[in-house]
């Protein structure tokens, strides 16, 4: 696998930000009532990530690193006013169901997050990969969300009547109460799958890799108790 | 030498109730309200009560086998969770709502947390809730005699007139097991006598909400309007949620002082929902919301140990 696939393979499968790193939680619990809402989200933010990381990684020489965090927003906030403006011009449906949330995606954690942690360490063709991802990642997230509340919670996926005519929504799963339940269990499943595949290659997937604790381990399979098992030992794979 | 004392840890008193048994008795102490939500609402209501505690064992054997865990329906807890559920339940609801509210009492909120013990807020009242949320129209539809009317609860935020002594004895439309307050409050006393529940909580909740009210009816120069107190007192689910569901063992606080305290957040928080708030009733609400403070009110309110300074 070569490091722009790899890039793309990290984003949206082994550190994807909604399911794994548990990154920018506003957005996807508030958006994602419906699947046009969730899709619409995520590829706003991948654009707005793309561009911030090509940006910030052509100007990772220039930007002193005092000073970085600042400069990192000026640059995000310029890209997301620019898509702002660009998404009341052409699609004010979007623009007006978004609503509060575009402007947010300036404090977004994923994006300030690969900035920080990639973008501002390798070169520009590199971070485009990163950001599209990352960006992908995110968006598979917000709209796998968003399929499952709209379709539970108002019996229709992009707008298109799935369930029979008798069926009964179930109003909670499209406020706020239903994001967090249909997060859970998507994340359950994964864990699921991930713990299957590891069993499967003779891997022990509780096995903690990190001795400087569980900040920014992308396991999500052990819950913190392996690093309290492990601390201050060697751990051997 | 022959070791003559046996030593062992505490607890070395131990009390004849189980969990089984503390269970039935509640469920005894319940059944007056539930033969008169059957007797004043018909078969529909007996059926939807059997449907309810059926799909709530059914629901906890199902997931304790699936994850290969001890089957504990001895305990009668998933039975009783079913029988509360069922008697915060309009009688005309549609069958397959009391599957899924089982679902979520007994898995979503008391399996997945742990089980029996670990839950953090009442089961059956956060089924409830989510209930109320996603299917408002079904769960806030009352009929009476084939008539759909308002609750007497509802009548009173209109500013209508309601009929205390038929409150008090449930001849009114609600759900299938608050509408008798006469049964609900002998239930509640025979489990008080019988040691089951302490009195603290229920006392304290119904007298801060009683107060409250009273103030209310003052300030709003109703003058000591004995009526409209009553008609609070016996309307909705109060005495169903102050003697059956704010004493739930595991999600009330379990220190004497923290009890009061408890009682009085649950009183303020019930007359700020009926008088201030969007619906008729607050009940459900006040106590899921209070059961998420319970951990704090035992940690402020840790009883000094014997001896310590103060």
């Amino acid at each position: 696998m070569n490091r722009t696939t790899e890039r793309l393979y990290n984003g949206i499968v082994k550190e994807n930000p909604t399911f794994v790193q548990m990154l920018g939680m506003c957005p996807t619990m508030a958006v994602t009532t419906s699947a046009v809402n969730g899709l619409g989200m995520g590829l706003t933010t991948t654009v707005i990530l793309i561009l911030s990381n090509m940006m910030i990684s052509a100007l990772r020489k220039v930007i002193p690193d005092k000073v970085r965090i600042p400069a990192y927003i000026v640059i995000v906030a310029s890209f997301v006013t620019i898509i702002q403006f660009l998404l009341e011009g052409f699609v004010p449906s979007l623009y007006d169901s978004l609503g509060i949330y575009i402007p947010l995606i300036v404090v977004n954690c994923i994006i300030l997050g690969r900035a920080e942690s990639y973008a501002s360490k390798n070169n520009v063709w590199l971070s485009m990969f990163d950001g599209i991802g990352m960006g992908l990642g995110f968006t598979i997230g917000l709209t796998s969300i968003g399929i499952f509340r709209e379709l539970f919670g108002n019996g229709t996926v992009f707008n298109v009547r799935i369930m029979p005519e008798q069926y009964e929504p179930v109003t909670i799963l499209i406020l706020a109460p239903g994001a967090f339940f249909v997060l859970a269990c998507l994340i359950a499943a994964q864990n699921k799958i991930r713990m299957q595949r590891a069993e499967k290659k003779g891997e022990n997937s509780l096995v903690c890799e990190r001795k400087d604790g569980c900040i920014g381990c992308t396991n999500t399979l052990c819950g913190g108790r392996e690093f309290e098992g492990t601390q201050g030992k060697e751990v051997s794979k | 030498m022959e070791q003559r004392m046996k030593i062992s840890s505490s607890p070395h008193i131990r009390d004849k109730e189980s969990t089984g048994s503390i269970m039935r008795q509640v469920m005894v102490a319940l059944l007056p309200a539930a033969f008169f939500g059957i007797y004043n609402f018909g078969m529909r209501a007996l059926l939807i009560t059997l449907l309810t505690i059926v799909c709530s064992i059914g629901w906890e054997a199902g997931y304790q086998k699936l994850l290969g865990r001890r089957i504990t329906l001895r305990d009668g807890s998933a039975a009783l969770t079913g029988l509360l559920l069922a008697m915060n339940l309009p009688p005309d609801v549609p069958f397959w709502l009391p599957v899924i509210g089982s679902f979520f009492a007994i898995i979503v909120v008391k399996q997945l947390f742990g089980g029996l013990g670990q839950n953090f807020m009442n089961p059956a009242l956060g089924a409830r809730c989510f209930l109320l949320i996603s299917f408002t129209g079904h769960m806030t539809s009352f009929s009476y005699d084939a008539v759909t009317t308002a609750t007497p609860l509802a009548e009173l935020k209109t500013g209508g007139s309601v009929d205390v002594m038929s409150m008090a004895l449930g001849t009114i439309p609600g759900t299938i097991g608050e509408t008798c307050a006469v049964a609900l409050i002998l239930g509640g006393l025979f489990l008080m006598a019988r040691g089951i529940i302490d009195y603290r909580i229920p006392i304290s909740y119904l007298g801060t909400f009683a107060g409250l009210i009273l103030l209310y009816a003052l300030a709003a120069g109703r003058g000591l309007d004995v009526s409209f107190l009553l008609a609070h007192l016996f309307g909705g689910g109060l005495m169903l949620g102050a003697f059956f569901m704010a004493t739930d063992y595991v999600t009330s606080p379990i220190t004497p002082a923290g009890r009061i305290w408890f009682g009085i957040l649950l009183g303020m928080l019930t007359f700020l929902f009926r008088v201030f708030g969007a619906s008729a009733e607050g009940v459900s609400y006040a106590i899921i919301i209070g059961n998420l403070v319970v951990p704090l009110l035992e940690r402020i309110t840790i009883p000094k140990a014997f001896g310590k300074e103060a």
